[in-house]
């Protein structure tokens, strides 16, 4: 089983963590068009490189980002959502 | 009769005989025994028939790794005979028999095997017709296929998980594991060494080896406390970050290691040659392990096929036990003559080079090898040991990403190192011999240690030896009438490979699904190397281009029960649940809570369910509403994150104010409903369905990661008790409480909240009601609930109080047309078609599933959920999910359906064409029986639709 780093928890295994999918963009739901709005909710990226997810350490009910590789699921880092923000 | 004197057999207790019974007939064997050496002492050598022809078959390799031992267990089936001991009194039987083992009636499938070409099933079962499989070949194979019987009425076996975390796993306690797990436990390392056999060793113990190593060793060993030893425990996988199973008994270690040593060994190859499969045939070290494990006399008259020192050990073994050996048969042609070939040669046993093993040949029914052909020449034997190749247990290193190569010079299989911290050590690695190996063993424990910053002195890696293990060749002949077998779990012939690739399964994974090589119990371990051969030959590439199959875990058969462990299933009691068993409550699972269904008698349960019901509609009622989900929300920023997450406008909500919640998901479906109470500016109290909080709470948590709103959620689902008190004398109860909250009619009025105190317990009072009744929802800390329920129970004593279970809250809430989220509402309801237009905002900015709810309503409403209200006296009653028909097209379904006693009919909540939804219109409904009954349309609260009795 892999070992997860929670950034409040530390490593833990993986079965204490739920995944809830990449960050994805946030498209203004107001100005969007229909098809790019329905693009938004129902189709995901998946390309082979490096994607930063959302996670949920399940005990805790703390939610964090995680940069993970897609192609050889090693996990680079994982983080506070407040860093996010000051990232972008 | 087959059992030798003393010191041979060093798990076997000669003072303990222990009987058994084997198809029947009975055995004695001593404590210590595998069943299959039991039997073998006995002269029992046939266990099993073989998967497709029903051949006999018997011992192949001593290791549980084969399908040839697998036999029935009074309650556990396909039990590898060699590797499972004998008890006092077990019931042994033989698998894949039609008839006895002795005489088998589907042996005759053996002679008619030219019509069972490799493929033979995708091509047959096709036709004739399109049902043909399952009606008639799918349960024909289901007879005729060997697989062991499951009896379910199989007493109740305890199961155990536990964790295991060390520095550095050891898998194999043979000459390379024992050294790697002893110089890295001396180095300070805390080490775990686990073995599958029940002692340590490994080739030490039935290879010919000085004794006094592994005594020794065993002693080193003994003297390390931070060494922990797990024998009679398989590790069976490898997963990421060095997670492995260990699996001893009935018990799974889920471990984690820091670093880990496979020290697997290597696995015996059977050769290839007419009739290789009879009894009397087996592997070297199958010979050797009957010998000095067990005891037992493999044979009388033996030839051995050796292609190495290990086969003339073999040889040399045979002759000490006093076995004839009648030809030593040795495919090489030439090269030196070794120590163990001379001392052969000295003990006066022939050897022939540049010899191989070319057919053999049964007694009557193939039942025992009688003889084989050397150079052309008949010998007579019954004993064959076949000790000519070997490959690395590949299946854990390749899990943990090794790859296999094959070494063309040598003719063997290699192994890359992966690149996790993980360490190969012994012949898994390529060491030939005894020394290499305990060299290799302390070569990868300095590898894990100074992998893991131990510091290791003075000692270096030292540098594998060059010299590759000495060539061999596997013998393949195959013969023109085939029996020639690669695969003995299938019955896969060296043609029906070649018939494989024929038919244009070039790729190893192709020729595998289509032949079936490698998918029965021994996952390959006797048949991969030969098929990567054969098939090479057949498509004129290397060995390596072909390579072989993946190898996934698990490496072994596991059963189920140590998958499951306990398998106590969790369960929630609300803090009344004894007072709910006091009151003689049948009680009901629902999800993980257990709830009152009905209270008294289950042979009285629909009378007493409808009194519960009518003295809610006429007196008054209690129910525990403790499942609800508890939510409380504080902040500043409260009212907003509420607004932004559910459908009505919480915000501007005035404190003591209760308001109905709706949410839905980004897609604009409906997903849960609840209530939310402000208790002050900065403070929501909300509840969510019994089912969805948990994921209600984690959804709050996750929209606000990105929201970053000024706001925390508490869940206070189990810290928070609930009991509903309703019917139009429910305030009368309430008052005749001692309490500080007026809970008159103006004071405390319909859809508001209080806080105060009740009968000496803190309190949180709202005004709402499933029921449509006059009804006060109190929560409570649960430590308290249990104080509170008497008292409320005490005072309604006057008013007729009576508690109701769920099935009455259920009728209740149906006459009044409420819907229960999950069971009225699917993956793509809208509030639309709830008809709950009303509960969404059409001026906030923004909520979740607002731009999809739009979206939605643009592409047109197809259906409503609405109430069908059948006849008093209606025969045909359709059940949950029956059809809404119109035309003959399915438009909706039934959600909710049940007799409503205040009404005196039968009322459903269904979903109806758009077309159909108006009051009166009537809709087909398809019964159960098949019957088709027009219902009316009611679309309003079957009882009370003014709802005025809520508001009293």
């Amino acid at each position: 089983m892999k070992i997860l780093t929670c950034p409040m928890n530390g490593p833990r295994n993986i079965d204490e963590f739920q995944s809830f999918g990449p960050v994805r963009a946030e498209p203004d739901p107001d100005t969007t068009a229909d098809a790019d709005w329905s693009r938004h909710l129902f189709r995901a990226e998946n390309r082979r490189g490096i994607v930063v997810e959302w996670w949920r350490h399940v005990p805790s009910n703390y939610f964090f980002l995680a940069e993970r590789d897609l192609v050889t699921n090693e996990i680079i880092r994982t983080f506070d959502a407040s860093e996010r923000r000051a990232q972008s | 009769m087959n059992r030798l004197p003393g010191p041979w057999g060093s798990r076997i207790d000669r003072s303990r005989p222990i009987p058994f019974t084997f198809e029947g007939k009975h055995f004695e064997g001593y404590a210590g025994d595998s069943i299959a050496s039991a039997l073998a002492a006995s002269g029992q050598w046939v266990l099993s028939r073989s998967f497709k022809y029903h051949r006999p078959r018997g011992i192949l390799s001593m290791t549980g790794a084969d399908a040839n031992t697998l036999v029935q267990l009074p309650f556990e089936p396909n039990v590898a005979a060699d590797r499972t001991p004998i008890s006092e009194g077990l019931s042994v039987s033989a698998q894949n028999v039609n008839g006895t083992l002795e005489r088998d009636r589907d042996a005759i499938i053996d002679r008619l095997g030219r019509f069972l070409p490799v493929g033979f099933y995708y091509r047959t079962f096709m036709g004739p017709r399109r049902d043909s499989w399952l009606k008639f070949w799918e349960p024909m194979i289901r007879r005729k296929a060997g697989l062991g019987v499951v009896d379910t009425t199989a007493p109740r076996r305890h199961f155990d998980k536990t964790h295991l975390h060390c520095d550095i796993l050891v898998v194999g306690a043979g000459p390379a594991g024992l050294n790697a797990a002893i110089a890295a436990a001396e180095a300070g390392a805390d080490v775990v060494l686990c073995d599958e056999n029940p002692e340590i060793g490994g080739s030490l113990t039935y290879g010919r080896h000085d004794p006094a190593l592994l005594a020794d060793l065993s002693s080193r060993l003994r003297a390390l406390p931070n060494l922990r030893l797990l024998t009679g425990t398989v590790c069976n996988g490898w997963y990421e970050d060095n997670w492995l199973p260990l699996i001893q008994g009935d018990r799974l270690f889920r471990t984690r290691a820091r670093a880990v040593i496979l020290a697997t060994g290597s696995i015996e190859q059977p050769a290839i040659f007419r009739n290789n499969d009879l009894p009397g045939i087996m592997l070297g070290g199958a010979a050797q392990r009957l010998i000095r494990h067990y005891g037992v006399r493999p044979g009388q008259k033996a030839v051995v096929l050796a292609t190495g020192d290990e086969g003339y050990c073999v040889a040399l073994d045979l002759v000490e036990a006093g076995v004839s050996v009648v030809l030593v048969a040795d495919p090489r042609s030439g090269g030196e003559t070794g120590t163990f070939e001379a001392a052969l040669r000295g003990s006066g046993v022939a050897i022939r080079k540049a010899a191989t093993i070319e057919a053999a040949e049964g007694s009557v029914g193939n039942r025992h090898l009688s003889r084989v052909r050397v150079g052309g020449s008949w010998i007579e034997c019954d004993l064959l040991a076949v000790s000519a190749d070997q490959v690395p247990a590949w299946q854990l290193p390749c899990q943990a990403g090794a790859k296999v190569g094959y070494d063309a010079v040598s003719g063997s299989m290699t192994l890359s190192l992966p690149k996790a911290p993980i360490h190969l050590a012994g012949s898994v690695a390529g060491d030939s011999n005894l020394q290499d190996a305990i060299t290799g063993g302390h070569r990868a424990a300095v590898a894990a240690l100074l992998g893991l910053g131990h510091a290791v002195g003075e000692e270096r890696i030292s540098t594998r030896p060059t010299a590759g293990s000495p060539a061999r060749v596997l013998p393949i002949v195959a013969h023109r009438k085939g029996r020639d077998f690669v695969d003995f779990d299938e019955d896969l012939q060296v043609k029906d490979l070649q018939n494989a690739v024929k038919e244009g399964y070039r790729e190893i994974e192709l020729v595998k699904r289509f032949s079936t090589v490698g998918m029965g119990p021994s996952q390959g371990r006797h048949s991969a190397l030969a098929t990567a051969r054969i098939v090479a030959e057949a498509t004129n590439r290397t060995v390596a281009e072909v390579g072989i199959t993946t190898a996934r875990p698990p490496v072994g058969p596991e059963t189920l029960g140590v998958l499951a462990g306990h398998h106590e299933p969790l369960e929630r009691r609300t803090a009344l649940h004894a007072r709910h068993l006091a009151l003689n409550a049948v009680m009901k699972p629902v999800g993980a809570w257990w709830r009152p269904y009905v209270y008294g008698e289950a042979s009285e349960a629909e009378e007493a369910i409808r009194d519960e019901i009518m003295a809610v509609r006429e007196g008054v009622g209690l129910l525990d509403v403790s499942t609800l989900g508890k939510l409380e929300l504080r902040g500043p920023d409260a009212g907003a994150f509420l607004d932004r997450l559910y459908t009505m406008a919480h915000a501007n909500q005035p404190v003591g104010r209760v308001r109905y919640c709706l949410m839905l998901n980004e897609m604009g479906s409906v997903v849960d409903d609840g209530v939310a109470c402000r208790m002050a500016e900065d403070r929501f109290y909300v509840t969510a369905t019994t089912g969805a909080v948990a994921r209600v709470y984690a959804d709050m948590l996750f929209w606000n990661a990105q929201w970053r709103l000024r706001v925390d959620v508490l869940n206070l689902t189990g810290a928070f008790s609930g009991l509903n008190v309703t019917g139009p004398k429910a305030r009368a109860v309430l008052e005749a409480l001692e309490s500080d909250i007026d809970f008159g009619r103006e004071a405390f009025p319909y859809l508001s909240g209080r806080e105060g105190v009740v009968a000496g317990v803190p309190v949180r009072v709202m005004r709402i009601g499933f029921t449509g009744e006059l009804s006060y929802e109190l929560h409570c800390p649960s430590s308290l609930a249990p104080a509170l329920w008497d008292a409320v129970m005490t005072a309604g004593k006057t008013y007729g109080l009576k508690p109701y279970g769920l099935e009455a809250s259920r009728t209740l809430r149906l006459e009044k047309g409420h819907i229960l989220i999950g069971q009225d509402t699917d993956a793509i309801t809208t509030p639309d078609e709830l008809g709950f237009g009303w509960a969404v905002s059409k001026k906030k900015p923004f909520f979740v599933g607002k731009r999809s709810i739009e979206m939605r309503a643009r592409l047109g409403q197809a259906r409503k959920l609405v109430g069908l209200r059948f006849p008093a006296d209606a025969r045909d009653i359709p059940g949950e999910s029956c059809l809404v028909l119109r035309g003959n097209a399915p438009v909706g379904q039934i959600t909710s359906i049940g007799f409503s006693p205040t009404l005196g009919c039968t009322i459903a909540l269904a979903y109806v064409h758009i077309d159909d939804s108006t009051e009166g219109s009537l809709v087909t409904v398809k019964c159960r029986n098949g019957n088709l009954v027009d219902v009316p349309v009611v679309a309003h609260a079957f009882f009370d639709p003014a709802n005025a009795r809520q508001e009293m």
